[in-house]
């Protein structure tokens, strides 16, 4: 669909959360170095688009999982920006009191089952998750976001088979980053588009380009309406870049200047300013509204996530079990 | 009160609970058309239909993730691993998924997923398929562990796991399945986690059996008791929780004890027990701890040499009345 058959707040919301998933994690980038945040960040940055589009053709009531590159899966699903700093300062107003991390975070109001520390852990959840709407027959969605090197899990296998098998509203998202960790696609698969694998599984398997928003946008609407009407689970795969290290720290000594300096060409966020104010003719002024209130938003959020206590040691025990026995200890 | 089998009890319960409440389903291998490969759900998918009785392909760990994605949001299943010995291939989703996500949540996530699993040697299985995997999984906080080893146990303590609203790895003895007993017939009767049963009062010594071992166990106490020492039976019916009160009550009336159980010795569920009691009730001991528990090898094949692995009556016998008699 051309650009200027969408809406300009379509347009503009999808460019506020590519802007606030890159600011966000530019900002928790420097609040690790400045000592707020204690454990390690795997950052997205370069990879907003995906984000940003599959979850803008979620509903509210939709669910997704993430991975451990997922702050902006969470900040696109609609997660608040104060809690996830505070869980990244490991604060009890975190989303999970200071006992995720950035690995963990969830919020079950807004859909989120979980970021996740394991490659390909969370794509069986969501296929767990398809399988209620199926059962409880709820119009609803689970997208399961991953990367490629979770493509060689064999949970992503069991998942799919088992999605394509039951027809489970879900929706395979593959974020293919070029990179498992520090080693290229190329060495790790032994096919370069990894939307083929869908065939195997009954499903369509769709490419995309990962920088585009509204590629991205697009084909998980598609997907999603496919999945509310009985037609089952989708993989896309949309072709992205991770501009920064597999963790922040990361020496990146396994690929070249030259093969990054290429991909910041493509950078989605850029390029997605420069099409709204080139090809749907938005005012600046409006870009730069937005602009500003992610940085307000930011703020807010550091200065939340800063002021507010760290857990009380003993409260380490609390929250395994739902049920208490008694006061049995476990 | 009724008498049925163990596995009666265990289809009982689930076609109570799934009456009861329409979030609650099965899925696993073969637990449809097959009725289970131990035709525990047998005619459950006639009862349900195929929505709510889900044969699945031979995936484990997709059938515990989706166990767990459906139960946070907002279904009670019911996860069918046929044998414990398949339990590691579903690794991840158990121990870095499903035992923790309530906690990495700070607390939020409803976890209501009973995983059902067979455990034990059903003779000549070997290394595979007869193993007592409950140890494996003491040792990840966020499980809890049931090993119920008589027929209302097994009813009471599935129907408090599918109600619950914590992640139950609920462990069925091969050899227990034909094994009868008196059942409550009370709709919401429920055995609560955390509560041992004393199956058998003595003073002489205690037995802490676990699961296939209580049958076992009450015989040495019926050979024992010729000899004239009276043994007291505990059974710990869940290991997480554990009833460590009513063990240690025990103790300190006998002052010796054996555990029992068919988990290999090293590390097993006794490893735990034997500890506690030596943190907690040293004071209480006359002599050793004893376990009686199968010898450190892969269980194998041939029926001598299985026999020769497998903890006995005859082990508990001797291991008992050898505390005894060291006594004074």
């Amino acid at each position: 669909m051309p650009i200027t058959d969408y809406s300009t707040q379509k347009l503009l919301h999808l460019y506020r959360q590519m802007l606030l998933v890159r600011e966000f994690e530019l900002r928790a980038i420097s609040e690790r170095r400045a000592g707020l945040i204690p454990g390690f960040i795997h950052s997205c940055v370069g990879q907003e688009a995906t984000a940003a589009g599959a979850c803008a053709a979620l509903e509210p009531d939709d669910v997704i999982t993430s991975t451990h590159r997922g702050h902006g899966h969470l900040v696109a699903k609609g997660g608040e920006p104060k809690y996830m700093m505070a869980e990244l300062a490991a604060r009890t107003t975190g989303y999970c009191g200071g006992k995720g991390g950035s690995l963990h975070m969830t919020d079950f109001n807004l859909g989120i089952l979980g970021a996740n520390g394991i490659v390909g852990g969370g794509i069986p959840i969501a296929v767990g998750a398809g399988l209620t709407f199926q059962v409880k027959r709820e119009s609803r969605v689970a997208l399961s976001f991953f990367g490629d090197g979770a493509t060689n899990e064999g949970a992503f296998h069991e998942a799919l088979n088992l999605a394509g098998l039951w027809k489970l509203p879900v929706i395979f998202f593959c974020e293919n980053n070029l990179y498992g960790e520090g080693t290229p696609q190329a060495k790790q698969a032994p096919v370069a588009d990894l939307a083929i694998r869908a065939s195997s599984y009954a499903m369509p398997g769709v490419t995309v380009d990962g920088n585009d928003v509204l590629a991205v946008y697009e084909a998980t609407q598609a997907a999603a309406d496919r999945a509310r009407t009985g037609g089952g689970p989708t993989l896309i795969e949309g072709k992205t870049y991770r501009q920064r290290g597999h963790y922040e720290g990361d020496p990146m000594i396994y690929r070249s200047k030259e093969e990054m300096d290429e991909w910041k060409g493509r950078d989605p966020v850029v390029a997605f300013r420069a099409r709204l104010l080139t090809e749907a003719g938005i005012p600046e002024a409006e870009i730069i509204a937005i602009e500003q209130a992610v940085q307000t938003t930011l703020d807010e959020a550091v200065a939340f996530a800063a002021a507010s206590p760290k857990p009380a040691p003993e409260t380490a025990l609390e929250g395994v079990y739902g049920e208490t026995h008694g006061g049995l200890v476990f | 009160m009724r008498t049925i089998t163990y596995s009666q009890a265990i289809y009982e319960t689930m076609r109570e609970e799934m009456e009861r409440d329409p979030n609650v389903i099965l899925i696993g291998e073969d637990v449809g058309a097959f009725g289970g490969v131990w035709g525990v759900s047998g005619d459950l998918v006639k009862l349900f239909g195929e929505d709510r009785v889900r044969d699945t392909p031979i995936s484990e760990a997709a059938i515990v993730g989706a166990g767990l994605g459906s139960a946070m949001t907002g279904l009670r299943p019911i996860v069918e691993i046929m044998f414990g010995d398949f339990l590691p291939v579903a690794g991840d989703q158990l121990v870095n998924q499903l035992a923790k996500a309530r906690y990495m949540s700070g607390g939020k996530a409803n976890v209501p997923v009973t995983v059902r699993i067979t455990t034990g040697a059903p003779g000549s299985a070997a290394a595979q398929h007869s193993q007592s995997p409950e140890g494996w999984f003491m040792n990840v906080p966020g499980f809890k562990i049931a090993v119920p080893a008589t027929p209302a146990d097994a009813k009471g303590l599935l129907r408090s796991a599918i109600r619950g609203e914590d992640p139950v790895l609920f462990f069925e003895h091969k050899m227990l399945y034909a094994t009868k007993g008196e059942v409550s017939d009370d709709p919401d009767f429920c055995v609560p986690f955390g509560q041992a049963a004393i199956r058998r009062e003595g003073r002489d010594v205690t037995i802490v059996a676990i699961g296939g071992m209580l049958p076992k166990a009450l015989e040495a106490a019926d050979l024992l008791a010729k000899e004239g020492i009276l043994a007291e039976v505990i059974d710990p019916r869940t290991l997480v929780p554990l009833d460590k009160e009513t063990i240690l009550a025990s103790v300190r009336k006998t002052s010796r004890v054996v555990i029992a159980h068919e988990a290999h010795k090293r590390l097993g569920p006794g490893a735990e027990i034997a500890a506690m009691i030596a943190e907690e009730g040293i004071g209480y001991l006359d002599g050793p701890i004893a376990r009686v528990a199968a010898r450190n090898v892969p269980l194998p094949y041939s029926p001598e040499l299985e026999n020769y692995v497998l903890p006995s009556v005859a082990d508990i016998v001797e291991k008992a009345r050898g505390l005894v008699q060291n006594r004074s």
